[in-house]
């Protein structure tokens, strides 16, 4: 089994779209799952709600929402293109975003459950030995988390490779643009006679997947207690 | 004066409060488990902050609610031996001895290796913590609160979780650790004859 040129496109752009969201997403998760796993506000429950939200809404209407946002006309959109010169439409970019927007739930949830495994106590040891807030995170907090944060970069990353709904809706399905691999094997799905070309994309989606689940989950084990993502 | 404190502070129904002086050496807080002794250490430490009162130690004041004076856990520079030991896990034996070694500058009691000799653990230097027995991580945390430098040393049940055997080696240790480095040491425990064997006052709580 070879890919063709067309393919190897498909699974080049896929893995760019998928590194690029999660790399940018990577520092926003570990906020947020920071301030759900230790933060005490008002509205964190609702602020847990709001990030889960694309877990269960239908990726075509977080597609949807991406559109009115972040489209050129949309508040967010609008901004950004002004300010940065970055634009989604039709995009890869815009591809990257749906991507981030939908895998943020899962690495989240990865981040702070590890966050959670951390014994307080710990710190509060550490803090007694004359480390600052600062040295105590860098030092204690971040390293016993550490194997539950790139856990949930692999499977935020696994997520972004199969991310179909909220991308065709956003930006559409743009051979060497935005269409990435379940977006190819959709197309190819259409036209008659290309069921090796579907054949050949699929077994790459599993093998990426089941790679991405298997490195996360391992990783999630170095962290002991209740470190499982699966 | 080594201790000076006047503590109190409410924690869901329970009111834990402590008044006394100690002069210097080895004061113990005896008392049932359940009463507070471990928050009082935490108050000490400045892990928990006392609704009201005052605490001195060695002359200095570290919470005075009137005053408004209230140290940071780091500037308190207490040596905190937990029930627990607490090592770092993720830290071989000799980076959990040298974590807070970077304050004690000039100021340190003993070196590593002195340390190491004191407290008969320099063959687990490059031991990961969960290899331990549990004799022998307490006396490594025993030694990581010391060499942070520390102006007093607090200890919440350094032998509960030790057998008869171990125990006894590390009682050693600590009355060692009382005759000869002079630091005052808060000392929590509920077992009558090992606080008469070490303290020079006892404070029933």
């Amino acid at each position: 089994m070879t890919l063709g040129p067309e393919e190897w496109e498909v699974v080049r752009l896929s893995l760019k779209v998928s590194a690029v969201a999660v790399g940018l997403c990577l520092p926003l998760a570990f906020a947020l799952a920071w301030a759900l796993a230790r933060g005490r506000f008002p509205g964190k429950v609702l602020l847990d709600a709001v990030v889960h939200l694309p877990l269960v809404l239908p990726p075509v209407v977080t597609g949807w929402f991406l559109l009115i946002v972040f489209g050129p006309t949309g508040p967010a959109g609008r901004w950004l293109e002004s300010w940065l010169g970055l634009s989604f439409m039709f995009r890869w970019t815009g591809a990257a975003l749906a991507a981030g927007v939908m895998a943020m739930p899962l690495m989240v949830r990865a981040m702070r459950l590890s966050i959670e495994a951390v014994d307080p106590r710990l710190e509060q040891a550490a803090m007694t030995l004359g480390a600052s807030r600062w040295r105590t995170f860098r030092t204690i907090t971040l390293p016993l988390a550490l194997p539950g944060v790139i856990a949930g970069a692999v499977l935020g990353f696994a997520r972004s490779l199969g991310e179909f709904g909220a991308t065709i809706t956003f930006v559409s399905n743009i051979p060497g643009e935005t269409q990435t691999l379940p977006l190819a094997i959709y197309s190819a799905l259409q036209v008659p006679g290309a069921e090796p070309q579907v054949v050949r994309l699929v077994v790459v989606s599993v093998l990426l997947s089941l790679g991405a689940l298997i490195a996360s989950e391992a990783l999630a084990r170095r962290t002991g207690r209740g470190g499982h993502v699966l | 004066m080594s201790f000076d404190l006047c503590v109190e502070r409410q924690l869901g129904q329970t009111t834990v409060a402590a008044e006394f002086v100690a002069d210097g050496g080895l004061t113990a807080l005896f008392g049932p488990s359940g009463v507070g002794k471990t928050s009082l250490l935490n108050m000490v430490a400045g892990l928990l902050r006392p609704d009201r009162g005052r605490i001195v130690v060695a002359g200095e004041v570290l919470f005075d609610s009137a005053l408004g004076i209230d140290l940071s856990v780091q500037e308190r520079r207490a040596g905190y031996v937990f029930q627990d030991g607490r090592l770092f896990p993720h830290l071989r034996v000799r980076d959990n001895l040298t974590y807070g070694a970077g304050r004690a500058e000039g100021l340190g009691l003993m070196s590593l290796d002195e340390a190491a000799a004191f407290l008969g653990i320099a063959h687990l230097l490059d031991r990961w913590p969960r290899t331990l027995s549990g004799g022998e991580a307490q006396r490594v945390a025993i030694g990581r609160a010391l060499l942070s430098g520390p102006r007093f040393l607090l200890m919440d049940e350094p032998l509960a979780a030790l057998d008869r055997a171990r125990r006894e080696e590390v009682l050693r240790v600590i009355e060692r650790l009382r005759d000869e480095l002079h630091l005052p040491i808060l000392y929590v425990s509920h077992d009558r004859a090992e606080v008469e064997r070490l303290a020079k006052l006892i404070v029933e709580v």
